[in-house]
Order: structure tokens, then sequence, then C-alpha cells
């Protein structure tokens, strides 16, 4: 990483700081703003933030693998979740989950190769009545049918690069 | 059946017309504020509320725990980590009734003596929160929340908000307090509860969303009101997430003590095989016994319902529920992080028609030595769906031979 990123890094990281306040109930905040803005929490972020909490890196690390929605992988700019227990499952998720993977080209647990789209699967989201359900980063879509796969991405990729969490609600509601 | 749509484009439905949306806003915590802090409490005790997360603990005694600890801070913490599998309730409750939460998040805080509410909202309800922010930045306008609240001397209260991270155990209420202090979402050793040493070591009592509207509402409509409906040992009025094999999907308002076979004619499951009550850490009822209540001296459940029709295959169920406890213990104590997957192995076995009735006994030991030895709640309750599926599907799920039919992945 090139010193300017690490240094701006270490300033955002320090501005979250001011916000959440550097007591250790702070961390998880903190860690939620970075997954949320870079996709990851990196080595060198967690240190940063460790040396801010006074903590030692290992808690930090220890935090962010507990949680699965901290990521210390880079994960893509859209993450689709995709529901898997039983009422979703009853609904036909496997239909989708299919569809999901041809799709993008890849398996669940992967990221595509040009960084927009990681395919996870997702225990009970509350839409079991609206089934099958899944998340692409924070909105929710119910009752998906297979081909409605198709538009879903397109709609995440017409939004890659502009500010995607607001306008992607806007193409696809 | 209304459905409606919340202001980010989510559907909510539910059908028949709630309580919530018939009392008077903020009536309750009117009440509140010209009563003593004992009188507060004594409505909610007589009420005879217990608990709508699951567990059924008394609202009234937690109350009366957390306001006799001496302390200068205590916490109101509402639970909407909602994770457990068939359950929503909680999410149309704040989508819609939002203010009633923190009207009785307020009521919770003035009857304990608390300043500080947190809400730990599960991080797949993040689009909730916007309208949430916006409730709160209202209810501080209008002097429901901060200083002397509704002109009350020295009754100050507010309310945040925190993002949970995808973690089913959170939900579990020491597991949420490690999570809001920063640390892993492990559950803690009780005692000590958190009415005692909750968040920061302070008194906290963490309640469920519905558990949070209840109390407004009684405080508006008086004890006597909600203790005439339900039965002796169940008090009020509950809400039911219905998922599965019925025309009828939703959220649905009963007494509580209404039987599985008057809720699935509500909900047009008639015909069904089976029923699972609880959840995933539920218990999955058979047919011949939908004559069973959903009261907490029957079959205890926090809403969820979620009905098999007559075609379902009853260990692939298993199988899925055992998958997301696998996935989801933390890992902290032997008999649940083995536990799971010995038990998910099983099902594995008796998918493929490989399981010897010996080994499906010494499973079933297993499970009970879960119960018995696991930590906290979720190992507790993960053999259940197991062993009522082994107790009542025996004939379905031995001597399997169709492996195309069977389980899933
Ligand atoms: C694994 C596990 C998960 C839980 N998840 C939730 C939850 O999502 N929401 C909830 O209200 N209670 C949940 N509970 C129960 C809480 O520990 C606690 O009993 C409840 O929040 C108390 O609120 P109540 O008295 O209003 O029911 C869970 C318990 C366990 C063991
Ligand atoms: S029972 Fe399971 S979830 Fe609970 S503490 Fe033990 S390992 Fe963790
Ligand atoms: S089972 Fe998929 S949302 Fe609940």
């Amino acid at each position: 990483m090139l010193q300017t990123e690490q240094d701006r890094l270490r300033d955002e990281i320090q501005r979250w700081g001011m916000v959440y306040g550097k007591e250790r109930s702070a961390l998880i905040p903190i860690l939620q703003e970075i997954q949320r803005v870079h996709s990851r929490i990196s080595d060198f972020a967690m240190q940063v933030i460790a040396d801010m909490l006074d903590i030692h890196p290992v808690e930090v690390y220890g935090v962010v693998s507990f949680y699965s929605f901290l990521d210390w992988k880079p994960k893509g700019r859209f993450v689709i979740r995709l529901c898997r227990t039983i009422s979703c499952d009853m609904q036909g998720k496997d239909r989708l989950a299919r569809q999901l993977e041809n799709d993008l080209g890849i398996t669940f647990g992967e990221t595509t190769p040009d960084g927009r789209f990681t395919l996870e699967w997702a225990n009970c989201i509350g839409m079991c009545d609206q089934g099958p359900a899944l998340l692409v980063n924070d909105h929710v879509f119910t009752r998906v049918t297979p081909d409605r796969i198709h538009d879903i991405l397109e709609g995440c990729r017409k939004v890659f690069g502009v500010h995607a969490a607001q306008t992607l609600q806007e193409q696809l509601v | 059946m209304t459905t409606t749509t919340n202001g980010r484009g989510v559907q909510t439905t539910t059908t028949g017309h709630l309580t919530f949306g018939t009392v008077k806003p903020n009536s309750g915590l009117q009440n509140a504020i010209k009563k003593s802090r004992a009188d507060i409490i004594g409505e909610i005790s007589a009420s005879g509320m217990k608990g709508r997360g699951g567990a059924g603990f008394p609202t009234g005694v937690k109350w009366n725990l957390a306001a006799a600890a001496q302390d200068e801070h205590k916490y109101v913490v509402c639970n909407a980590d909602e994770g457990e599998p068939g359950t929503f309730k909680d999410r149309v409750i704040l989508s819609e009734y939002a203010d009633l939460v923190f009207e009785g998040m307020t009521i919770a805080g003035l009857a304990i003596g608390a300043t500080t509410g947190i809400v730990y909202l599960r991080g797949e309800y993040s689009y909730l929160r916007p309208l949430l922010e916006a409730v709160l930045e209202r209810r501080r306008g209008q002097n429901l929340l901060g200083e002397n609240v509704l002109g009350r001397d020295g009754f100050t209260f507010d309310i945040t908000i925190r993002m949970g991270s995808g973690a089913y155990v959170c939900g579990e209420e020491t597991a949420l307090i490690e999570s809001l202090e920063g640390y892993r979402g492990e559950p803690r050793n009780r005692p000590p509860f958190p009415v005692d040493t909750g968040y920061l070591g302070h008194p906290t009592i963490v309640h469920n969303v519905e558990t949070l509207a209840w109390g407004a509402c009684i405080l508006s409509k008086g004890a006597a009101w909600f203790k005439g409906i339900g039965t002796d040992k169940s008090t009020g009025l509950k809400l039911f997430s219905v998922s599965g094999d019925c025309e009828r999907p939703g959220v649905y308002e009963f007494p509580m003590g209404i039987s599985i076979a008057e809720l699935l004619r509500e909900v047009g499951g008639e015909g069904a095989k089976a029923v699972q009550v609880g959840g995933a850490s539920g218990h999955c009822v058979p047919a011949k016994e939908f004559a069973r209540t959903l009261a907490f001296e029957d079959i205890p459940t926090g809403g969820s319902i979620i009905v098999f029709g007559p075609h379902r295959d009853m260990l692939a169920i298993a199988h899925n529920f055992l998958e997301f406890f696998v996935d989801e213990s933390c890992g902290q104590c032997t008999p649940c992080r083995a536990g799971t997957v010995k038990l998910l192995e099983g099902v594995e076995l008796l998918r493929d028609g490989d399981c010897s009735m010996q080994y499906l006994r010494e499973l079933c030991s297993l499970s009970e030595t879960m119960q018995l030895a696991s930590k906290c709640g979720l190992g507790q309750s993960s053999p259940n769906a197991f062993l009522s599926i082994v107790k009542h599907f025996q004939d379905e799920i031995m001597g399997r031979t169709d492996l195309a039919t069977a389980g899933k992945e």
C-alpha cells in the first residue's frame, strides 16, 4: 500500500475515533465503518485501530474473525447474501443459488476477479414469509425468481463506482 | 390482510389488525410519568407478562431486580437481533411501530432508574436504521426523550442504536452485552445476571422488541386488560411469525394459549404434516399433537411458526437446522461445538441410509448431554429439532434408499 493511502486510512480511523470515542466499546462501530467503506479490514487498519484504542492487535483480529460481516479478506463492492435457512429453502433457494453461480461465474464464498461481487450464504434474514430472499449489501430482495437474478446484477453493475449504497435502491426497486 | 411498504421499499405483511396500531401514541408514557417507579413496576407485574423473546422470564421481576440495584448507571437494552429462523415479527414492529418500542424503553428506563437505552439491531436489518434514527430524532424534539422527559423532573433518558455484525449467538443476552462492549459475542457464565452486572458492569435489562412494545400498551390500557387475555400462566397477546407451507404467511396477533390447529386454520395451513414451533431451536410438532397450545405451560415460543406440508422430507429439515447451528455455534464449549457437528454427520448418515439403530440411540444420548452440558441456550436447544424429528418421524428417516429425494446439497 502506498504511503499516502496508509496516511489516509490512518486519518480516517482517527476521525471515527472522534465520533465513537476511544473506549473498547467503540471497537465494533469503528470496524463496521471501515468494513463499509473499504469492503475489508486490513492488517494495517487493525494495527492502527489497536493503537488508538490501546489494545493488542490480536484482540482486534479476534473480533474481526468472529463476526461474519467483518472480514480481513477483500470483499466485492456488492456482497450478495442468499438466505439458505428452511423457509427460503422450501421456497426454492437452490434454484437461485444455481442461477447466481451461473451469472457470476463464481461459487459461494468467492469474489469475482473484477472485485465487484462476493457471493455468500446468509442464515435467516427475517423475510421468511416472502422468500426466497437475499441481501445485496444493505438492500433486501424478496420473492426472488431465478430470471430476476440477471436484472439484480445488472442494477449493481450500472451503479458500480457511483455512490452505490443510495443509487442501488433507485435502480432496483 | 394489509400489505404496506416502509420508506425504503421493504414490504411488510401483517394479517389482521395489530393492537399496536390502536393504542394512543405515548399514552402509556404519559401515564407512567405520573406514577412512582414502584407503581409502574407494579402495573407490569400485575399484567403477568412474560418476555416475548422466547425464554419467558416475568418482565416485572426483571424490572424489580434492576430497580433494586444501587448504581448511578443502568441500561435498558432492546434486543433487536432477531436471528431465530422463521422469526420476522420484530422487523415488522420496528418498521411500523417503532414509536411504541421506544416508548416502552423509556417507561422501562423510568421504572428501573436508567438514563440510557440501547437498541441492538441485527446487521441484516441495516436498512431500518435511517427510519429508526428519524423516529428517535422526532421524539427528542417532542421531549419524549432527553432531559426532564415530558416535564418529569430529573428523568433523563435517551436511546442510541448499535448494529450487530451477523452472529446469531449475539441475540443471547450476555453475548449481546459482550458484543456491545467490543468483544467477540461469546456468552458469559451466569450468574452474575445482567440485571446485576450487565453492560460495562452496570445493571442492565435486556428485552425483546415485542416485550417493550407490550410494556407501553400495558401502561396505556392497564394491567387488567392484558391479564384478561390468554391463559392464567400465559397472559396477554402475542405476535407470531408464520411461514412455510400455508396460504397466508405473515405476522399474526393471537391470544396466548391458542392451539396449533386453530392457528393453522387462520393461516390456511390445514393438512400440514408438522409444525416447527420456536424456530430452529424449538420443537417439531407432528399433526397428531396439533391440539397442543402455544403457551409457556405447554409449548413456549418466541413466535416462530414454520408449517411443513405433507410432501416435506423431515430429514432434510433436520439437516437444514443442524447446518445452521454448526455455522452459528460460537465454539466456546465442547458439547455444543463438537455435538452439533456430530449430529449433522449423523443426519447425513441417515440420509444416505447408513445409520444403525444403535448409532441413532447414541446420537440421542449425545443430544441429551448437549442439552445439559452446553453453556448457553444455543447448545442447550440445538438438539431439540433433531430429537423431536427422530421421535415422531422415525419411520420416515430409517432405512432410506432414495438418495435422490433425501437431503440437499
Ligand atoms: C442463541 C440465542 C439467541 C437469542 N436470540 C434472541 C433474539 O434475537 N431476540 C431476543 O429477543 N431474544 C433472544 N434470545 C433470548 C435472550 O437471551 C433474552 O432472553 C431475551 O432477549 C430477553 O427478553 P424478554 O425477557 O423480553 O424475552 C436468544 C437466546 C439465545 C440462547
Ligand atoms: S453452547 Fe454453543 S453458542 Fe453457547 S457458549 Fe457453548 S459453544 Fe457458544
Ligand atoms: S428463512 Fe430465509 S428469510 Fe427467514
